[in-house]
This record gives structure tokens, C-alpha cells and sequence, in this order.
């Protein structure tokens, strides 16, 4: 706040600059540029400075060169780790957001009643914060008290199936148990997205189209696709950029460890792992820029193909 | 088939699809909060509450596992650090945000093309990318296990400049700014008095942005916090799972009491919050 009022000063002095006024744009800017140059750029610089040493603790380091890159090509860990990532990273993309699709779809029928409150409920998992609902999931899996275990014993029992509760969702099936759990932390949040992005479908196409005898499914990919399909494209980046990420859901799911077999083991849980339990900062960082290598590279191939999308209407 | 029939079974299929997803989801919800209550030796009796033949059986629920949060264990202490943490970035963090996205929506000045350009590729950057190096320079700033550690680096999220350059550019006209400068206003008055009203909505969302990105962040306060007395609930509740492995009436409840002051808040803003989180999306 005091940032705020030293400002007065100067910039009321300079008002009569209007829109072209010298120092009033930097002075609104300053206490954002501060912090960000502290606590964004210099980092950035120094993640490259760092991922050429090798640290024990942040106070004591030794350059090395490219080797800690070097290092993670050979590293047996840190491929289980993207393999799982990207794993994870599909599930989510090819049974996720299909459902989030569909349910957005559903959602606005014509109507429907109550679809605010609908819409609200279902987004409201996305509010709980990872950590927590991975403290959920962590009993929800777990066997015998699990909910999962006993919901699905419950549901079964009426078709003769006993499903058995001691089924090892954390011990042998580690992937479809993180699967499971996002997809209740994020389909509602998807959804939202993809639920505003329908508002954008014209109407008066839709019912062109029904008038030239065009099926529900011919509908949908002639009208609605192409008017969704920016939305959508910034959703799938997000997914992928958000998955690519994962890191609390395992770690607070498996104790602090990396899961049986590191099967639960993630690029960014390897990174918390070397950074702060080894002390390795710099191997660390070149763990953070191979992640940041991916994910531009995501947002690449997303910017190429809306691009060519674009020039293929035009 | 009769189009009669066939609209009935496309009224059938829409409300069950989306009854059971609500209850999907609500599920979970439910057995948080039946969980909560529990002694260890029920949550082997029952899934939900305990049953006594057809009758729940209210008396075999216990509010052990709260009085045993804030008595034995001091989650008072961890709600007030969350609460405070949450308050101060959201607050700073967006009125750096609103300050840096007017100054470069409404004003021409040399080096505004690079601010715009440096904003949006920030945007970009992959927060545990620079989680080492932060922690190497709060080592080297002595801000390693304070507030101050945990506060500065989220002061300035580049992708709030961004949103809200865009709400200003679309929502302020420049008559009134003229207008407000005409009437001799000051430019720090400008921002305040005709600025940050008409971007009412967005300050809501991204209040709530920063606020729920403070309040359900882990990894910051993990690495930064050594001394128990300044763990915010994030990490408090996850320490309940290391050291009370086995006591799940009381993990649960310290997840519910974290969950708690979240959903009231995103109940009572809920309106601004949907429509200003997907407004970019969709406008883009």
C-alpha cells in the first residue's frame, strides 16, 4: 500500500501529460515490475545458471557444465518419471475432457432447469485445493474403509459381482487411481469452459441445419465443433500444461514417496525429490527446464495447428 | 417411434446424466463430512454413518477429531496463517496487477511494447521451473521460514497484468479517464475512482485467483517453512497424514475444516468468479 500513496505525489504533478504522461504508467507499473523482476525474471536467469551446477543446499555450488543434462538422459529415474507424466497426461486428455464435453453438451438443453446450480456443483470440486482433495483420495483408496472399494462393492452386489475390498487401488493400480481422482477435481472445471464456449454456437445455423435434414452427430461436427474449437484448443493446452504438472496428488497420496515401484513417481515429484530432499538444486533445474522444454513445445504444436486451421477457413 | 417418445427418452438421458454426475460429485463431499465424525473403529462398521439396523445410530458419532484439532494440535494457529497469508497476497497482488495492466492498457510510453511482450511470455513460464532458484535466493535474502518468503514471489503473477490490461482496454472508455483529468483529478485518483470500478468484476475474480492460489498451495510453504508455528493449513493437514497415519477421523477433519472457508467464499462470489474465469478463454 505505501507504494501506492508515494505515487500521488509525482503523478498528480504530471497529470496534465494525459495519456502520453512520462513518469504515471512507470509508477503504476513499479510495483509489479519489482517483484516480478526480483522474484520472476531473475529466477528464470538463474534456473539456467543453476541447472550448470551441482548444489548440496542453496549455499554451496560447483559448476559442471551440461553434464546435469547429460545426466538426465541417462537417468533411468527421471524417464519412468515422464513416461507416468505423460501417461497421466493422456488420461486425462482422452477421458477427461470427452466427458467434460458431453456433459457441457447435456447442460445446455434447452430447457433445463436449474442449470446455474448444476453448473455450480459440478465446478465446485475444482475450488478444493489439490492438496486437500488428495488427502480425500488417499482414504477414499485405501482398502477395506475406502469409499471406493465399499461404493463399488455396494453398486456390484446387485448384479452378483463381489467385488473384493481389498482391491489395491494404491498398491497395484497407481495410475488409474490418479486418474480417478482428477477427473472428479476437474471435469466440472472443463466443463465451465466448454459450457461457455456453446453460448458461441448460432443458433440459427442449428436450425438451418435441421431444416436441411442434418442428424444430431452432423450437427454437432458441422456447427458445433467449429465454433468451439478455439475454446477447445486452449482447454486441451491447459490440461496438458496442468498435468504436466502433478505433483501434490502423488506425493500427499503416497506419504511423501514416489508410490510401490515408483510407479506414482512424476517429473515434478522427481524435481521436489532432488531439489529438497537430495539438495541437489541444480540437477533440479535441469529436471524444471526439461519440463519447460515440453510444455513449450505443447504450446507450439497448439499455435501451429490453430494457425493452420485459420489459413485452411480463409 | 413417436417424436413424443423420442423427446421423452432425450429428456430421460439429459436429467439422468446429469444426476448421476451431480452425485458423483457430491459423494465424496458427503463422506468427508461423515468421515470427519468418526472414531477409527466405526470407519470399519459403516461407509457412510453408522447404521444400528435400519436406524442411524447419531450416538456412536464423535466431534473428537475437531476438539483434538484445535486443542492438541493447534489448528487455530494454521487456519489464522492461511487466513492471513491468503488475505495480504490477494490483496497486494492484485492491486499490483490492476496498477500494471491500466498502465499498459491506457497509457503510450516507450518500453510498453517490451512490458507487454516480457508480461506475456511470463505467462508461459512453468511455475516449478523456478521453484529452485527462489528458494536459492530466499536462502540468499534471508527469507527462508517467513512470510515474507512465501508472500513477495506471488505478489506478481504475469498472467494478472495480462487479464486485467484486457479488462481495461475493453471495459474503460477514454472519454472518462479525459473527463476525470479534465475535472482535475490526479492519476492515482483516475485509477482509483473511475479505474478499478468499472473493473469491478474482474478484481473479484482475480482476488479470488490469488486468494485460493495462496490458500491451496503446497510446494511454496513446504520448501520455505521449517517451523510448525507458521505452517498454513496445506501443509498442516498433509503433516496430519505423516504423524497420525492412522487416525483418519482426524485427517479428515482438518481436510474439512481447510475446505471449509474456501466454499463459502467461492458460494458467496461465485457469480463474478465463473463468468470473469472463462471470459478470456472465450473472448480470445
Amino acid at each position: 500500500m505505501s507504494a501506492g500513496a508515494a505515487k500521488t505525489g509525482p503523478a498528480s504533478s504530471s497529470a496534465t501529460g494525459g495519456f502520453t504522461s512520462k513518469s504515471a504508467p512507470w509508477l503504476f507499473l513499479a510495483p509489479f515490475l519489482v517483484c516480478f523482476a526480483l522474484f520472476t525474471v531473475y529466477p528464470l536467469v538463474q534456473s539456467v545458471v543453476l541447472s550448470m551446477q551441482t548444489t548440496f543446499g542453496p549455499g554451496a555450488t560447483k559448476f559442471v557444465g551440461l553434464s546435469n543434462y547429460r545426466g538426465l538422459m541417462h537417468d533411468p529415474l527421471f524417464w519412468i518419471a515422464l513416461k507416468n507424466t505423460a501417461v497421466y497426461t493422456l488420461g486425462s486428455l482422452f477421458i477427461q475432457l470427452p466427458i467434460a464435453l458431453g456433459l457441457a453438451l447435456v447442460l445446455e438443453t434447452p430447457g433445463l432447469k436449474g442449470r446455474s446450480w448444476i453448473r455450480l456443483l459440478l465446478f465446485s470440486p475444482s475450488m478444493v485445493g489439490v492438496v486437500f482433495a488428495s488427502m480425500m483420495f488417499a482414504l477414499i483408496f485405501e482398502k477395506q474403509t475406502g469409499l471406493a472399494n465399499q461404493g463399488l462393492r455396494a453398486m456390484l452386489a446387485p448384479l452378483g459381482i463381489e467385488w473384493n475390498l481389498d482391491f489395491g487401488w494404491l498398491q497395484q493400480h497407481v495410475m488409474s487411481a490418479l486418474i480417478v481422482a482428477s477427473l472428479w477435481m476437474f471435469v466440472g472445471f472443463n466443463m465451465t469452459f466448454f459450457s461457455a464456449a456453446l453460448q458461441n454456437v448460432r443458433k440459427d445455423l442449428l436450425e438451418a441445419a435441421v431444416v436441411d435434414g442434418a442428424g444430431p452427430i452432423r450437427r454437432f461436427f458441422t456447427v458445433t465443433v467449429p465454433a468451439i474449437r478455439p475454446v477447445a484448443g486452449f482447454v486441451v493446452l491447459m490440461s496438458v500444461i496442468g498435468s504436466f504438472q502433478l505433483f501434490e496428488l502423488p506425493f500427499i497420496m503416497f506419504n511423501n514417496t514416489s508410490g510401490p515401484d515408483n510407479r506414482a513417481m512424476t517429473i515434478v515429484l522427481y524435481l521436489f525429490q532432488n531439489g529438497f530432499e537430495t539438495g541437489d538444486l541444480g540437477y533440479a533445474s535441469a529436471i524444471g527446464w526439461a519440463l519447460a522444454i515440453i510444455l513449450l513445445a505443447c504450446a507450439g504444436i497448439q499455435r501451429l495447428t490453430a494457425r493452420g486451421e485459420e489459413a485452411g477457413a480463409a | 417411434m413417436s417424436i413424443r417418445v423420442a423427446r421423452f427418452l432425450g429428456w430421460l438421458w439429459t436429467r439422468s446424466v446429469l444426476l448421476i454426475a451431480c452425485i458423483v460429485t457430491v459423494i465424496p463431499f458427503l463422506w468427508l463430512i461423515a468421515s470427519s465424525f468418526k472414531s477409527n473403529e466405526e470407519f470399519f462398521r459403516s461407509t457412510f454413518l453408522p447404521m444400528d439396523g435400519r436406524r442411524i445410530a447419531w450416538e456412536r458419532l464423535t466431534t473428537e477429531p475437531f476438539r483434538r484439532l484445535f486443542n492438541e494440535l493447534d489448528f487455530t494457529n494454521s487456519l489464522v496463517n492461511s487466513i492471513f497469508l491468503s488475505s495480504v497476497t490477494g490483496v497486494v497482488a492484485t492491486l499490483c496487477c490492476a496498477m500494471g495492466g491500466y498502465a499498459l492498457a491506457k497509457f503510450r510510453f516507450k518500453g510498453r511494447g517490451l512490458c507487454t511482450a516480457l508480461v506475456l511470455a511470463a505467462v508461459l513460464i512453468p511455475a516449478p521451473l523456478i521453484i529452485a532458484p527462489t528458494y536459492q535466493l530466499l536462502f540468499r535474502l534471508d527469507l527462508l521460514d517467513s512470510f515474507a518468503g512465501l508472500i513477495l514471489p506471488a505478489l506478481a503473477p504475469a498472467f494478472g497484468v495480462f487479464l486485467f490490461r484486457q479488462a481495461i482496454v475493453s471495459g474503460v472508455p477514454n472519454d472518462l479517464l479525459e473527463a476525470a483529468r479534465i475535472d482535475g483529478a490526479g492519476e492515482w485518483r483516475t485509477f482509483v475512482t473511475v479505474v478499478l470500478p468499472l473493473v469491478r468484476p474482474m478484481i473479484g475474480t482475480f482476488l479470488m485467483i490469488t486468494f485460493l492460489g495462496m490458500w491451496n498451495n503446497f510446494i511454496a510453504p513446504q520448501v520455505v517453512l521449517q517451523d510448525p508455528a507458521k505452517f498454513p493449513l496445506s501443509v498442516a493437514v498433509a503433516e496430519l497424514r505423516r504423524g497420525y497415519y492412522n487416525d483418519y477421523g482426524l485427517q479428515m477433519a482438518g481436510t474439512i475444516i481447510s475446505i471449509l472457508p474456501v466454499m463459502i467464499l467461492f458460494l458467496v462470489m461465485q457469480k463474478d468468479f465463473v463468468s470473469g474465469l472463462t471470459s478470456g478463454a472465450v473472448k480470445a
